[in-house]
This record gives C-alpha cells, sequence and structure tokens, in this order.
C-alpha cells in the first residue's frame, strides 16, 4: 500500500483521530455505546455514510454551486442515512429499535459533514472515499473501547455474553451502574484523550492565552 | 463569476440531485418493505407473548404464537364475529382470515370505524375501528389463560400501541408493554423499561362496584394503602405519558371500549 493511501486510511485513527483530536460527533458516542451490539451497528453505519458521501460529494464537487454546497453535501447525506436506516429496519429490527432516533441523527453527525466540507470538496473521489472510510474507522475505534468498557465494567458482558457473574446472580462482580448512564462516556472520552495526548504532545492544542503573574500585595502606606 | 455559480447551473444541479437522491432512496424503502413488514408483524407477536407471560429466551416466536387463538371482537356488542353473523363483505373477510386483519388500519378506513365523541374519547385517538382483534393464550393443556387485549392511546408527542394480558379472573394483570411510541428516550421512553413493565403483574384492574379502578399515581405506590392493588407508580419526568397511560387503559377496559366484551366473558366464562 502506498504511503499516501495509509495515511489518508489510517491517519484518523490515531493521527486525527475525530473524536479524539477533534473532538467532533461526541454525542452519538454517548448515546449508543451502553451495549456492544448497537456500538457495532452504529460504528459500520457511520463509516459507511462518510465513506460513500465523500465519494458522492467529491465525484460531483467540481459541478457544485457554492451557493448551495451545503445543503448538496446534506442531501447527499440523508439520502444514504435513509438507506442505511431502511436496511437495518429490515435485517437487523432489533438493533434499529434500540437505536431508535440515532440513526437518523448521523445525519447532523459533525463527522461526516466535517469530512465532507473539509476534505471531499477539494479532493479526488477514490482518496475521498478512503478519507471518509479512515475517519469512520477513528471513529469506530473510540466507540468500540468506550462500549466494551460500558459493557464489561456496566453490565459484566460484552455483546450480551456474561463476563463477569454478577454479585445478584451468586457472582462476585457489583457492576457499576453509572457506566450505563451517558455521563459516563464523556468521563471516558475525557480520560481517552489525556491519554493519547500525553502519549502524543503534538495533538495537545497551544493555550489560547497565558495567565500573567499575580499582583503582589503592597503594604499599606 | 464561474460557470458553477450562475442561477441556471444552481437550479440545474439542485434539480438533479434531487431526483437522483430521490430515486435511490424511494427504491430502498419499496425493495426492503416486504423484510420490514415481517419485522414488524414478527415484534407485534413478540410483544403479545411478552404481555402474556409466554415469552422464553431461545424458543422461536412463530413457534410460541400457536397456543395463541387470534379472534376478532365486535366491540359494542362484545360479541366474537364469525363467518355466520358477518354481514357486509368486508366483515365476511375479516371473518374469513382474523389473522390478517389489522385494526389500525380498520381505524383510518371509512365505514370500519366510528368517529368518537371528544367526552368519551379519554384516550384521544379520535377514530375507533369497529372491530378489535383479540389474543387468547392457552397453556400446555389447550386451556385458555391469558387474554391478550391491544390498546393504544396519546402520551405526550405520539399514540402509544401495546398490549394489556388478564388472566381469566378477568381482573388481575399479566403483563403490559407497547411495541410502538415516540415518547422522549429516557423519560416517557420508559415505558419500554422492564423494571417499570414488571409493577403491572398481579395489579387488579377493577373495583369493587365494577368500574375500572387502575391508575398511574405520580411517585412510588404505598403499599400499605388500600388501594395499593389498583395503582402503579407513574414515571418520573413524564408526567404526560404517565396520565396517556392511565387514561388509555382505562379507556380499553371501560364500557367504550373492552368492557362489553369483557361483560360477555364474564357472564359465558372464558
Amino acid at each position: 500500500m502506498a504511503s499516501e493511501t495509509k495515511k489518508i486510511l489510517f491517519g484518523p485513527v490515531l493521527e486525527t483521530n475525530p473524536i479524539a483530536f477533534q473532538v467532533l460527533g461526541i454525542c452519538s458516542a454517548l448515546a449508543v455505546t451502553s451495549n456492544l451490539k448497537t456500538t457495532v451497528a452504529m460504528c459500520i453505519a457511520l463509516t459507511l455514510v462518510t465513506a460513500f458521501s465523500s465519494f458522492f460529494i467529491s465525484s460531483i464537487r467540481n459541478h457544485i454551486p457554492s451557493s448551495i454546497r451545503i445543503i448538496v453535501q446534506m442531501t447527499i447525506i440523508a439520502s444514504l442515512v435513509i438507506v442505511v436506516d431502511q436496511f437495518l429496519r429490515a435485517y437487523a429490527y432489533a438493533i434499529s429499535k434500540q437505536m431508535s432516533v440515532f440513526v437518523g441523527l448521523i445525519i447532523t453527525n459533525c463527522i461526516v459533514m466535517g469530512r465532507a466540507e473539509a476534505y471531499a470538496m477539494k479532493n479526488p473521489p477514490v482518496s475521498s472515499f478512503l478519507d471518509g472510510f479512515g475517519n469512520g474507522l477513528g471513529y469506530s475505534v473510540i466507540l468500540l473501547s468506550l462500549g466494551v468498557i460500558r459493557e464489561l465494567f456496566g453490565s459484566g458482558k460484552l455483546f450480551g455474553i456474561e463476563i463477569f457473574t454478577l454479585a445478584k446472580d451468586g457472582g462476585w462482580y457489583v457492576p457499576n451502574g453509572m457506566l450505563l448512564l451517558p455521563p459516563s462516556a464523556f468521563f471516558l472520552i475525557g480520560l481517552l484523550i489525556w491519554a493519547i495526548r500525553t502519549a502524543r504532545p503534538n495533538q495537545v492544542e497551544r493555550a489560547e492565552y497565558q495567565l500573567s503573574a499575580h499582583t503582589k500585595a503592597q503594604p499599606a502606606h | 463569476m464561474s460557470s458553477n455559480d450562475s442561477t441556471g447551473k444552481t437550479l440545474l444541479v439542485a434539480g438533479a440531485l434531487c431526483i437522483v437522491c430521490s430515486i435511490l432512496v424511494s427504491f430502498a424503502a419499496v425493495a426492503l418493505k416486504p423484510e420490514q413488514i415481517e419485522n414488524k408483524q414478527a415484534d407485534k407477536s413478540r410483544s403479545i407473548l411478552a404481555a402474556a407471560g409466554l415469552l422464553e429466551p431461545g424458543k422461536k416466536v412463530d413457534e410460541l404464537f400457536k397456543r395463541v387463538d387470534v379472534k376478532i371482537v365486535n366491540l359494542e356488542t362484545g360479541e366474537y364475529l364469525t363467518e355466520e353473523n358477518a354481514k357486509t363483505d368486508w366483515e365476511k373477510a375479516i371473518a374469513a382470515n382474523p389473522v390478517a386483519y389489522d385494526q389500525r388500519k380498520a381505524a383510518k378506513t371509512p365505514g370500519q370505524h366510528e368517529v368518537l365523541d371528544a367526552a368519551i374519547d379519554t384516550a384521544s385517538i379520535k377514530r375507533q375501528p369497529k372491530y378489535a382483534t383479540v389474543y387468547l393464550a392457552r397453556n400446555e393443556a389447550g386451556q385458555v389463560e391469558t387474554i391478550v387485549l391491544p390498546i393504544n392511546g396519546y402520551g405526550l408527542w405520539s399514540t402509544l400501541y401495546g398490549f394489556l394480558a388478564l388472566k381469566t379472573d378477568l381482573n388481575t394483570v399479566v403483563g403490559l408493554g407497547f411495541y410502538e411510541h415516540a415518547e422522549t428516550p429516557g423519560l416517557g421512553g420508559e415505558v419500554d423499561n422492564p423494571k417499570w413493565k414488571a409493577l403491572w403483574p398481579d395489579k387488579k384492574v377493577f373495583g369493587e362496584n365494577g368500574n375500572v379502578k387502575i391508575e398511574l399515581i405520580k411517585g412510588s405506590v404505598d403499599p400499605a394503602s388500600p388501594n395499593a392493588d389498583y395503582q402503579v407508580d407513574g414515571l418520573a419526568g413524564a408526567t404526560l405519558t404517565s396520565r396517556g397511560v392511565s387514561n388509555l387503559v382505562q379507556f380499553w377496559l371501560g364500557e367504550n371500549g373492552f368492557g362489553p366484551f369483557l361483560a360477555k366473558l364474564k357472564e359465558q366464562g372464558v
């Protein structure tokens, strides 16, 4: 694989991760990660939508009038999301029922729009497709790690299969109920961003201002 | 001004894009419809079994559903619709194939529903079908054990569709569940919460004088209260959804709902 392609595809996984580095798409990361089944479905759906919307937008990028470009992007993204939603309803009904509005909300996911506007509008279709796919992968990596932590420690299961026997069923593990609530994903994402930025200090944003030193107290005259 | 930004080009691109996208979307919707309908049907059957407490993990829904008889009830008289007492063509068609009858469709079909007067329409359903489907679940021995009634009514944002299952004493709740609604996730959407649904079994619906007494109350039910058997905890942060559920349960069990049918069952025995 050419190094350029590799960079487009895997760069967003660690270097410019859409959640950890660009801090986009947080809302769905909170909502669907309380169990792995919906997490996986969401990751696949979002990766496909980002990849294909980038591809289609890039294919017609030279014909999009700049005055309506955001609407054009939205129309393409929305159509793809509806198609994905229809597929889920047909072949994964239980999961689609659990994800309810969050499939539809992929339309407003900043990652999809962000990649369309930032990359697909300026680059050829194939690399746009890879870029979208790569960003989907970056999103998936974070979501899956959240999903694993939240389901494992929140309900002692992975994919609904029991890993830790719960105390109430005669086992030893007392589940942490807070992990099943959306705010826990905030804490976990925060910790992940901290870990990644400690390992790669170049991702740390420059401080916007410097606190000036305290003025020293002067003795009264 | 580049040619891309001319009015003509803008309209052309917008128009062409809309046509292409709408073809794509409608193609997907039409092509996948049969599977979706099948899923919805299976989900409804699962919901009926769940309300009746018959759902067993690892068993096929179709298999379990064989123990359920589907009957059509005339809501006004409370009698079963049979091929003998069906008068019009559409009634005959329903009697011939009760499983295919869709009372939600009937509520929209002219001639097959009654428009309810606002004064009696406490569940805010506006149009009520003349015939409703009821499900009689049998035990292993073939004895009818549970009667599952379809219920619906307005909550806060949406009409809730679900099932209420009663024991053969026609007074004790076996279970309640909704299979379709669009209430606020986390608040009214908690009608799907298994913990809340577990509050329903063994509640009593009719008071001593025969009126519908069951209701959702604000906060938790005090077990010491003499009315504890008739009360279910309301949903926290979802006053209007709770009120809606109260209303729709009371409406469907009352004289404008399944009242006549339940009276008939009591008279003739299940």
